[in-house]
């Protein structure tokens, strides 16, 4: 009994066992559905079983038998021209191309104001930039976009600067053709309370530069949004940057700052009003007035005599120096002044403006220098800036500066840049890409006439991965002629070709006696070109297609060099492609007394020019100097026979904001020269350099500003006179006396 | 199996629990429910077994292999339907999309309406489901498939879900996009297949679409669409009508293309799977430009023959095969008069590729020529090209209007032969990275719309448009804006000393000089000692700073300290007592010319020793410098935040476990960010061995070069290449040796012994 009794202990044990398993499983079940990470239990896109056997979207055959039908399609284009007009205009619709044929076929034609006329001072401004532009002519036949000589920019019919009756002016223009191959410049449309698009007049087939661009309005391609610049806003050159150094860490007093005017009721008050919230008083400092309109104060609630007393306490100016962000909300208009002063304070813009089409944002890519806030994520913005982390602010900041500096600064860029894209949309298939347009310099200087190639241009061996070529090409300028086979230019031809980085020796001939034959030149390792210069002094720098190499050397008839001289430059020259590498140097400075640049060329501690009589550079410059720069500047030159190679240095300085580099030389640059030339040689003649002095002022006049920038090196050999045996030196002969 | 022994384990322990016995406490941790029932067995077991009577041990035996199989049938029974839910979960994986749950629409149902021409990001899409997100990365969810009938049972598509939707799915599906929880979903992908209106039922397919449970007017829903419109007019966008709704469509007009709304995308050509094309190398082609698409207008095909007659064989033009032999796919041929080519192989002999608008302005071909490496030649006026909001077009295509197809040859020969083999290169990248299948079109397209809600952390132009190559070789220096420094607020000098106290002094008093010193910082790198008292200190103009650090290591020397206030930065050793006042304030200046470079004094080089086939390290008197000790050196702050949080690898520890060559390490990462060489300054000077400062003796001299040498071969290893570079070239003031009185030179004390 006592074993049965046993017996059902353990039975019962035995199941109260099983039991136990049992619940303790649904446990263990339990704790697997809540321990696990609920990621693991995503349910995919299924694997479907006969997934292998499915239908192919399209067959092959469909695809390649894509058949345009019927109506050819030359009739469907002009049919094309008659649907898509106005509002839907694109280039191939709404512009002539065949006005635009040719090499120089992009020629805009201002029409001249009326007497009387009242023009803006910004207006004016946008005329001038045009009329000295190199693609100006003032014959309406060869012209291919078309500028109103009225001033359209403020269409606002409450602002003293509107000028009414435009629709039944340029009707009467014979030219205008419903607005074909029109440009129309615009910083103000519509007016209180709606702000809309309209111009007030019919726009037509033209295209619209406008300021405030709405993206629903803009037709892609074809209209091109301009920045909103005030009527001081200079002409020329323009102030650069603020950012002066690349401090580390790269954040500012205040993380983000903004100043303006809150908006009590209409248009855009939305997030106007609402930019207070975001106000801590330590790193975020956003101050709004209500002071502003005649009857404010009819509308003025709780928050406004506190937020204006704040308001007052910050000064704009300050505000800019110091943030690390710049908001850049919408004001009544999309755009504002306070993109292009945060732009240039080097202070980050917050854009809170949807729908905005940004400025040239055809060309530039804005992701790279702006933050796009939402208007309607206004309170995410805080957080969104705060995560931006250091080596982002340090790339946005410096990329505000490049393209304030390409494309903002002043009135004259901002028209070019104008000019330039739509060029670029008239000839496609020749034009700059995105990288050209965002990458230093940018767009405006490199010209895609000469080539679309990056490895054309000395800008962008670096962010492409290559380096400079391994030779170069000798130009020589000649103008004494061939007598003997002492002059001085026979021992040159011998020692530049004597350098293994030579390839090819060009000589243009200047002189007044026409070239000798072939054979009167010495035999050369490299090939030897005679070029007729046509006694221009410019003729130096033309964009000889002869060139092969990326490199130049210019040279003086006269230039005593070495071999090793020219080979030591040459490889500094590759360590500094886009600069020009030379030996003899000069200086420029201001003169305060009589207020203007002066010229030296007496040995300084600094320089700011080296002569192009000897000198390395890239020869995309050649291309610069001959198409970039206006007719008036080579004609002056060209009518002096001086002054080139101040020009150039100018160019090239304008190009990259650097010095040029000045290399070790033995002795001083055209001692030697033979008597009889120094005697004849323009430089010995006193009314020459005061005729340098006055080019230096000439073309710091166009160019707006002085973009020559002062250096106080030199690059030596490495050994250069160090006292160790003249036999470990390589570039010993430069140590001779 | 690993899910089956943790159950177990658990379910031992709550055995462990329920009986309390502590015999079987350490029994649960190793073993199952049956060791279990017998360790509760055992624990009663002695007593009972040998009283036990045969009679009763066959009943035992009975019962215990009836407990014992109780036990395995629970056990199976426990873990059976865990597998049992996950087979049936898996079946339902291997589903056949057959099995789809059918939805049938009343024919009277809503229709969407037409797509919005206005829409844009801020009007027609909802940002708050998106929100601010630390990964900055949208959340894209997948509707489950469903197969629509109209009233009379007929589908709304004659293919269904197609081969390359499914394959779209799954990409989206396996990415980080994807979520499952359609509440935490910003992006909504309708499973309804529209990539070509021609097999879709207009109307019906609308009104599947209004049917989505979260269609909201179509808010957030994202269409991929790649052959749009239907004859005889062939509209460039999809005709479903699609409320608000995004549209990823290839074959976009600019009048049907909502700018920064819509994402263009290419028309998949099914060759891309099917052909494998090697990628050619640069090299001369055969013909210079081929037309190869079979479905021409009459009048581009005159235009075209009018090119061929002018140019011959520059010029091959193609055409569909009359007289195929039997077996022979007519889409994998294309003749000229009665030469047969293989297609699409015939595409690689040719530099130019012509891509015509046929009735669409989208063509698969488009893919076809890019994977061949063909330079596409467009002409297809209006067209949106396929991603053109971040893909570089001008870069791996030439564009052309329309009307301008007679001159195309002439604009074709200006383009430099260089320029066209780049641009070869460029158009096989974009097929590699944005068009060779399904995945990728999907991912480039989610990765688009991403960029434009997290605008500030959008991919670059580079990482769009570089290919890995170009990617590898080229630099892109953080410090890229040529700026020229102001002359204040001066430099910050840091020395790094370990005790040699008396030399530091000499070497504070030395550095005061100089006009542009800002502040002095010495890092104490001595924990064993304090530094000396504040009294005994060299007294100077500048303010002076004393660092004590934690751990005697040499990175100490290039921690981005808070005191250091300026952008420069002269880092010193404790024994450089040679260097004049002149000097020094003439390398600031040369820094100030070249901010984002390395600017010191003694300079090295790098050669490579082809008989042992590594690097070596050299400091003779050699005509070339790769390197400048950081013994004597300007430098721009923000290298010392690289330097600390930036460096690759191991190369930090490495240099505080060799305590050596740090200045390499510094060389090697500013060459490599900025791709530019450092710039030595002045003429050689005696020093006194500024690298050997830890080592004495003449005979440690070798070693120390083996050392040296070694941490080049090294840190080459970790950064995959060697990015020092060789120049020739030292800096002098203008006036250096120059003819020219001392007293009127700015740095006239330079280089004296």
């Amino acid at each position: 009994m006592q074993a049965r009794k046993k017996y059902v202990l353990l039975t019962v044990c035995a199941c109260c066992w099983l039991l136990l398993v049992y619940w303790g499983g649904i446990q263990v079940r339990l704790l697997r559905l809540l321990g696990q990470p609920r990621t693991e239990d995503v349910r995919l896109w299924p694997e479907w079983a006969d997934q292998e056997l499915l239908l192919g979207f399209a067959d092959l055959e469909e695809l390649q038998a894509d058949e345009l039908a019927g109506e050819s399609p030359q009739q469907r284009r002009q049919a094309w021209s008659g649907i898509y007009r106005d509002g839907r205009c694109r280039m191939e619709t709404c512009f002539d191309f065949s006005r635009c044929r040719g090499r120089d076929g992009f020629r805009v034609y201002v029409y001249p104001p009326e007497k009387g006329e009242r023009i803006s001072e910004s207006y004016r401004k946008i005329l001038a930039s045009i009329a000295e532009s190199r693609y100006h002519t003032s014959d309406p036949r060869e012209a291919c976009l078309f500028v109103l000589g009225i001033d359209t920019l403020d269409r606002d019919q409450l602002s003293a600067q509107y000028v009414p009756n435009v629709d039944e002016r340029i009707r009467g223009y014979p030219l205008w053709n419903d607005g074909r191959n029109h440009l129309i410049f615009n910083l103000y449309s519509g007016t209180w309370p709606n702000y809309t698009e309209d111009l007030g007049f019919r726009v037509g087939q033209a295209i619209l530069a406008k300021a405030s661009l709405n993206v629903e309005h803009f037709r892609p391609g074809f209209d091109v949004s301009i920045p909103l610049f005030s009527k001081d806003h200079p002409q020329k050159g323009g102030e650069r940057g603020w950012l002066e150094r690349n401090s580390v860490p790269p954040r500012r007093k205040y993380l983000l700052m903004f100043k303006g005017k809150r908006y009590l009721t209409g248009i855009g008050s939305d997030t106007r009003n609402a930019l207070h919230h975001i106000h801590n008083g330590k790193d975020i400092v956003s101050l709004t007035t209500c002071r502003h309109g005649k009857d404010w104060e009819k509308h003025k609630d709780g928050r406004c005599d506190h937020d204006n007393l704040e308001y007052e306490r910050y000064d704009y100016q300050e505000l800019l120096h110091n943030s690390t962000f710049c908001l850049v909300p919408r004001g009544r208009r999309l755009g504002s002044f306070r993109f292009l002063e945060s732009l240039q304070a080097a202070c980050i813009p917050v854009l809170l403006s949807n729908g905005w089409e940004l400025p040239f944002s055809d060309v530039i890519q804005w992701n790279q220098a702006v933050i796009e806030g939402d208007e309607r994520l206004l309170l995410q913005v805080p957080t969104t800036v705060h995560a931006v982390d250091d080596e982002k602010v340090l790339a946005l900041r410096q990329r505000t500066q490049l393209l304030w500096d390409a494309y903002f600064s002043s009135v004259d860029k901002i028209v070019l840049t104008t000019l330039e894209i739509i060029k670029d949309r008239v000839f496609s298939y020749v034009s700059r890409n995105k990288l050209m347009w965002n990458a230093l310099p940018g767009g405006l200087l490199v010209l895609p006439e000469y080539s679309t190639h990056l490895a054309h241009f000395p800008f962008y061996y670096l962010s492409q991965g290559m380096s400079p070529g391994q030779e170069f090409t000798a130009v020589i300028h000649a103008v004494s002629p061939l007598v003997s086979q002492s002059q001085p230019i026979m021992r040159l031809l011998q020692v530049v070709s004597k350098s293994k980085y030579c390839s090819q020796i060009i000589i243009l001939w200047n002189s007044e006696k026409p070239p000798p034959a072939r054979s009167k030149w010495p035999p050369m390792p490299v090939p030897l070109t005679v070029m007729d210069g046509r006694k221009k002094t410019t003729s130096r720098f033309l964009p000889h297609v002869a060139i092969e190499t990326e490199a130049v050397l210019s040279l003086d008839e006269d230039t005593v060099l070495l071999t090793s001289e020219v080979n030591f430059a040459f490889l500094v020259w590759r360590s500094f492609p886009e600069r020009i590498v030379g030996y003899p140097p000069r200086s420029h400075f201001w003169d305060p007394v009589k207020r203007v640049w002066g010229y030296t060329s007496k040995w300084t501690n600094e320089y700011s020019i080296v002569l192009t009589g000897a000198a390395f550079y890239h020869r995309y410059y050649h291309h610069l100097f001959s198409q970039y720069l206006p007719p008036s500047l080579r004609a002056l030159v060209d009518h002096t026979s001086n002054c080139e190679d101040i020009l150039m240095n100018f160019l090239v300085s304008s190009v990259t904001h650097l010095p040029p580099i000045k290399v070790a030389q033995r002795k001083q640059h055209k001692e030697a020269a033979s008597p009889q030339g120094a005697k004849n040689a323009p430089w010995s003649n006193p009314e020459h350099f005061t005729q340098r002095q006055e080019c230096v002022n000439a073309f710091a006049s166009w160019f707006g500003y002085m973009p020559l920038v002062h250096s106080q090196l030199r690059l030596d050999p490495v050994l250069f006179r160090d006292q160790v045996s003249v036999l470990r030196k390589k570039y010993k002969d430069l140590e001779r006396a | 199996m690993s899910a089956l022994w943790r159950s177990s384990e658990r379910a031992a322990a709550a055995c462990v629990r329920a009986l309390g016995g502590p015999a079987a406490k350490w029994l649960s941790r190793i073993v199952g429910f049956s060791m279990c029932a017998s360790v509760k067995y055992g624990s009663r077991g002695p007593a009972l077994i040998p009283r036990m009577k045969t009679k009763h041990r066959v009943y035992y035996i009975a019962l215990f292999s009836v407990v014992l199989l109780g036990l395995i049938a629970t056990g199976a029974f426990q873990f059976w339907p865990h597998s049992i839910e996950s087979a049936a979960e898996w079946s339902v994986d291997r589903r056949s999309v057959h099995d789809a749950p059918l939805v049938r629409l009343p024919a009277n149902s809503p229709i969407p309406e037409r797509g919005d021409l206005s829409c844009r990001m801020h009007t027609c899409f909802n940002v708050y489901s998106c929100g601010y997100n630390p990964k900055n990365r949208i959340k894209v969810y997948i509707y489950p498939l469903q197969r629509y009938v109209d009233e009379l049972g007929t589908p709304i598509s004659s293919t269904g879900l197609s081969r390359e939707y499914n394959e779209l799915l799954s990409a989206i599906s396996d990415s980080d996009f994807y979520t499952d929880d359609v509440s935490r979903a910003c992006l909504l992908v309708p499973s309804i297949d529209v990539l070509n209106q021609n097999s879709l039922r207009v109307r019906e397919t609308a009104q599947a679409l209004a049917m989505l449970p979260r269609w909201d007017r179509g808010t957030n829903h994202l269409l991929f669409n790649m052959l749009p419109g239907g004859p005889p007019d062939y509209n460039t966008a999809l005709d479903v009508p699609r409320d608000k709704a995004l549209l990823a469509g290839g074959g976009f007009s600019t009048w049907t293309y909502r700018q920064g709304y819509d994402v263009s995308i290419p028309v998949y050509s099914p060759l891309s799977a099917e052909v494998d094309l090697p990628e050619r190398p640069p090299g001369p082609r055969r013909y210079f430009i081929l037309s190869s698409q079979t479905a021409l207008h009459r009048e581009y095909r005159g235009e075209l023959e009018r090119l061929k007659e002018e140019n011959g064989e520059a010029v091959l033009l193609l055409d569909k095969c009359s007289n195929l032999s039997q077996g022979a796919v007519s889409s994998r041929k294309r003749c000229y008069k009665s030469q047969v080519f293989d297609y699409p192989q015939i595409l690689q002999e040719s530099s130019f590729c012509v891509v015509l608008r046929g009735a669409r302005l989208g063509q698969a071909i488009l893919s076809d020529v890019l994977q061949a490496g063909c330079v596409p030649v467009i002409l297809a006026d209006s067209y949106i090209l396929p991603f053109s909001e971040v893909l570089d077009w001008k870069r791996a295509s030439v564009v052309i209007p329309e009307d301008k197809l007679p001159e195309i040859y002439t604009i074709l020969k200006g383009i430099p032969h260089r320029q066209v083999e780049e641009m070869q290169r460029q158009a096989r990248w974009f097929w590699d990275a944005y068009f060779r299948s399904m995945k990728a079109i999907g991912l480039t397209t989610l990765q688009i719309i991403n960029d434009r809600i997290y605008p500030y952390a959008a991919r670059s132009y580079e990482q769009w448009n570089n290919p890995p190559v170009v990617q590898w070789s080229s630099v892109n220096s953080p410090l890229f804006l040529p700026l020229i420094p102001p002359r204040s607020p001066g430099f910050t000098a840091v020395v790094l000393t370990y005790d040699r106290v008396e030399s530091l002094f000499r070497v504070i008093t030395e550095i005061s000089k100089v006009p542009s010193l800002a502040k002095l910082l010495v890092v104490w790198n001595n924990q064993n000692k304090s530094p000396p008292e504040e009294s005994l200190w060299p007294k100077i103009n500048v303010p002076l700073k004393v660092v004590r650090t934690k751990e005697n290591k040499l990175s100490n020397r290039f921690f981005p300290y808070d005191e250091i206030e300026t952008e420069a930065v002269l880092a010193i050793d404790d024994d450089i007592i040679m260097l004049t006042s002149d000097e020094l304030q003439f390398g600031y200046e040369v820094w100030r010319e070249f901010p984002d470079r390395l600017v010191g004094y003694p300079g090295r080089l790098h050669l490579w020793d082809h008989e042992m086939g590594k690097w070596k390290y050299e400091s003779e008197w050699t005509n070339e410098v790769s390197m400048v000790l950081t013994g004597a050196a300007f430098y721009h702050k923000y290298f010392n935040y690289l330097y600390t949080y930036k460096m690759p690898g191991d190369i930090k520890n490495w240099v505080d476990a060799h305590m050596n060559c740090e200045d390499i390490a510094m060389n090697f990462l500013v060459a490599n960010i900025t791709g530019k060489a450092p710039i030595k300054v002045t003429p050689r000077k005696k020093f006194k061995c500024p690298e050997c400062t830890a080592i004495d003796g003449l005979s440690l001299d070798q070693t120390h070069m083996v050392e040296r040498s070694e941490c080049i071969n090294k840190f080459a290893s970790v950064f995959g290449t060697m990015p020092l570079k060789v120049v020739e070239h030292r800096a002098d003031p203008v006036l250096y040796k120059d003819d020219f009185p001392e007293k009127l030179k700015s740095f006239p004390n330079i280089g004296s012994l």
